[in-house]
């Protein structure tokens, strides 16, 4: 679960993590107000989206304006605030359709003397998390782990007792923190790593953090995201959920316990289980199509489920003919027939619909769909179903 | 021989008195595994079909000798049981349930790694050793006891690749599903130490995805240690970035983790690439070509 700069500062705020005066603003006069409250003659203001790269990208509606900006006076913050509310913000992150800008994050100046970048994810090889700062502050992270890595300085801890100050030490001298500077990143590093386990989440960053000119440490930006698997356990951080940066489809397919990703194509699939699903969508391409989505209905797959599946999957314009790839192993291949069957009657669609199952009763389940009213083309294997679906939408 | 399961174990089920527990401790007792008691703390004196339920782990071994278990307690308390379970002596765990919290993961995995305790998972569909025990959820008839040794990251997938190893006439010697998650309790590599000694095991079949850098370690594990054909398939070319495709650990992230890469790996450690989910039994088939 990702969550707004805004946001993630504010869990900064609470975990001793230090960063700028900041206010959000929702309209050009709060933004203008926020400017003047803050009282500093630089400000930032900066578009508040679920997705990186906001200063090298550009708003559809006013194509000059970034989504990060200086400003230097109320005028120019209420300006641009203005051309960045209720608009689209196109970044390297955000995919050709951009993201709408419905809050913005008015920040005061600061004397920057270093940008450096700080982050916290989950090292899956070693498995524990892991903290890696680097120099190469305000760039692409992952140009720097690919062209210079020696450059990225990691030291891993142990969740329950945390960093410790040697490796914090090493740290500051691989970087070229020095003096006074050294025992505030040692409070600094500590309350991050102490957040994200306390937060059970699974990404932190900040890039840049800034060294200022007084030698304060001060995290410049902010990246949040979280374990999904642990928000029943996380109830305030749950809450700062915002369903507007999600895809709508995904989050009520998610509501009736299935996995759904929307993608370009026009062959819709309907799998149980998700290595199925994605091979089902990588079959489909070596056979010279392209799948509309992923949707992995999971071990269920009762009438009610494959009817909603089959609505989102149709809600889809471009979608010209539907698979269905079921292994049954618990789940019986009878009572999916009857499933499918029953959904397309009810919803009844006019385009090709293939359906291949395999695994448990797949006799009486190939036998119901046959006999059944409804147009179904059945198919025996992978390359059946996938050569008999490309050959229904070329026909 | 198989591999960490065979028709001598005894298995507990953690949770066996929850829906999913009850009626997949009868699937196992059914297929043939030693199902011999059950775990659910205040529970302790009922029985599911005569199989009798403790309130602990170690009431439960003491009483029966197991020295194996299949977890299905929800994912809140998952690490718990996990974590009881080798406090009790248990050699292998199935930690089947899905939605455990990564941290939990990580602090579990540092006490398992110092014990020799073989954990299976979690948000996996378990293990099998065809014809001996079968400790899971999977269908058991696509099983016939074989010469594959089967290791994968999926659930349904392992069982299109059981199904086409199954008709190739190979059969499996143990199946393993290690799980959906970013963390899982034993790796790629753990199980070709096991299958590259065991005898029943003439070939190996990999199935990842998208995700980590898991089978990139394992191809370089091949190159060096792996004398029996080895045969992969690699779930989610068409993965777009940044997604996660329903498994927890299934998401390409910072550029990593791609199948492109994956199986670029692969290839390079003299593996047999099945390019089609199609194709992963036929896969195997080359592969045992090619080292005869």
């Amino acid at each position: 679960m990702k969550i707004h700069e805004f946001q993630a500062k504010e869990l900064f705020q609470n975990a001793g993590v230090t960063v700028l005066r900041h206010m959000v603003a929702r309209t050009a006069e709060e933004a203008a107000a926020a400017y003047e409250e803050l009282g500093s003659s630089l400000a930032v203001v900066k578009a508040q989206i679920h997705a990186g790269g906001r200063g090298k990208g550009t708003i559809v509606e006013v194509p000059n304006q970034h989504g990060v900006q200086l400003v230097y006076s109320r005028e120019e913050a209420a300006q641009v605030a203005s051309n960045l509310l209720g608009n689209t913000l196109v970044t390297i992150q955000t995919g050709a359709e951009g993201k709408v800008v419905n809050q913005v994050l008015i920040e005061e100046g600061c004397d920057i003397a270093r940008e450096l970048y700080l982050g916290i994810v989950l090292d899956r090889t070693v498995q524990q998390p892991v903290l890696m700062c680097s120099t190469e502050g305000g760039v692409e992270i992952e140009k720097v782990a690919e062209d210079t890595p020696e450059l990225i300085h990691k030291e891993h801890f142990d969740p329950s007792y945390g960093l410790q100050s040697y490796q914090v030490r090493k740290l500051c001298q691989q970087l070229g923190i020095e003096g006074a500077s050294v025992r505030i990143a040692d409070r600094f590093m500590k309350a991050l790593c102490r957040l994200y386990v306390n937060s059970d989440c699974s990404l932190v960053e900040i890039n840049p953090l800034v060294i200022t000119n007084d030698g304060d440490i001060v995290a410049l930006d902010a990246k949040i995201s979280f374990d999904s698997n642990a928000m029943y356990r996380q109830k305030a951080i749950a809450e700062y959920r915002d369903l507007s940066e999600e895809e709508a489809t995904e989050v009520r397919a998610a509501e009736a316990g299935l996995s759904y990703i929307k993608l370009e194509g026009n062959i819709a699939c309907l799998v149980n289980g998700a290595g199925l699903a994605m091979s089902t969508m990588d079959i489909i391409k070596l056979h010279g199509a392209s799948p509309a989505n992923f949707l992995d209905v999971g071990g269920g797959a009762d009438k009610d489920q494959v009817t909603e599946a089959f609505r989102i999957l149709l809600a889809d314009p471009n979608v010209k003919a539907v698979l269905v790839n079921i292994f049954g192993g618990i789940a019986r291949c009878s009572t999916i027939a009857n499933a499918i069957v029953a959904a397309s009657q009810e919803i009844g669609f006019e385009i090709p619909l293939v359906v291949r199952l395999e695994g448990t009763e797949v006799e009486e389940g190939r036998r119901i769909l046959e006999e059944s009213d409804v147009a179904i083309i059945t198919a025996t294997d992978l390359t059946d179903a996938a050569t008999k679906v490309v050959a229904a939408i070329s026909g | 021989m198989s591999i960490l399961i065979n028709k001598n174990t005894k298995v507990i089920c953690q949770g066996i008195t929850g829906n999913a527990g009850t009626f997949h401790t009868r699937g196992c007792r059914d297929y043939g595994t030693q199902m011999v008691a059950g775990v659910t703390p205040g529970k302790g004196g009922q029985d599911i079909d005569g199989i009798p339920v403790f309130n602990t782990v170690g009431d439960a071994v003491s009483a029966t000798g197991a020295n194996a278990t299949m977890i299905f307690v929800p994912a809140a308390f998952t690490a718990d049981a996990i974590l009881e379970a080798v406090d009790a002596g248990i050699e292998v765990i199935a930690a089947i349930t899905e939605g455990v919290p990564v941290l939990d993961m990580v602090r579990v995995y540092e006490i398992v790694r110092e014990r020799d305790v073989a954990l299976i998972g979690p948000n996996c569909p378990g293990l099998i050793t065809p014809g001996e025990c079968k400790i899971g959820i999977m269908p058991g008839y696509i099983h016939n006891r074989g010469s594959v040794g089967v290791m994968s990251r999926s659930g349904t997938l392992t069982y299109e690749a059981v199904w086409q190893t199954s008709n190739e006439g190979l059969g499996q010697s143990t199946c393993v599903g290690l799980g959906g998650d970013p963390i899982v309790g034993t790796s790629f590599i753990d199980l070709l130490k096991l299958y590259e000694a065991d005898d029943q095991t003439k070939s190996i079949i990999m199935i990842g995805e998208i995700g980590g850098t898991a089978e990139e370690e394992a191809a370089a594990y091949v190159a060096e240690h792996v004398t029996k054909p080895v045969a992969a398939f690699i779930a989610g070319r068409t993965a777009p970035p940044g997604k996660r495709m329903g498994h927890a650990g299934a998401i390409i992230s910072g550029g990593k983790g791609t199948a492109a890469e994956k199986i670029t790996a692969l290839e390079a450690a003299g593996i047999e690439v099945a390019e089609s989910p199609a194709d992963m039994g036929a896969a195997v088939v080359r592969a045992i070509a090619k080292k005869a």
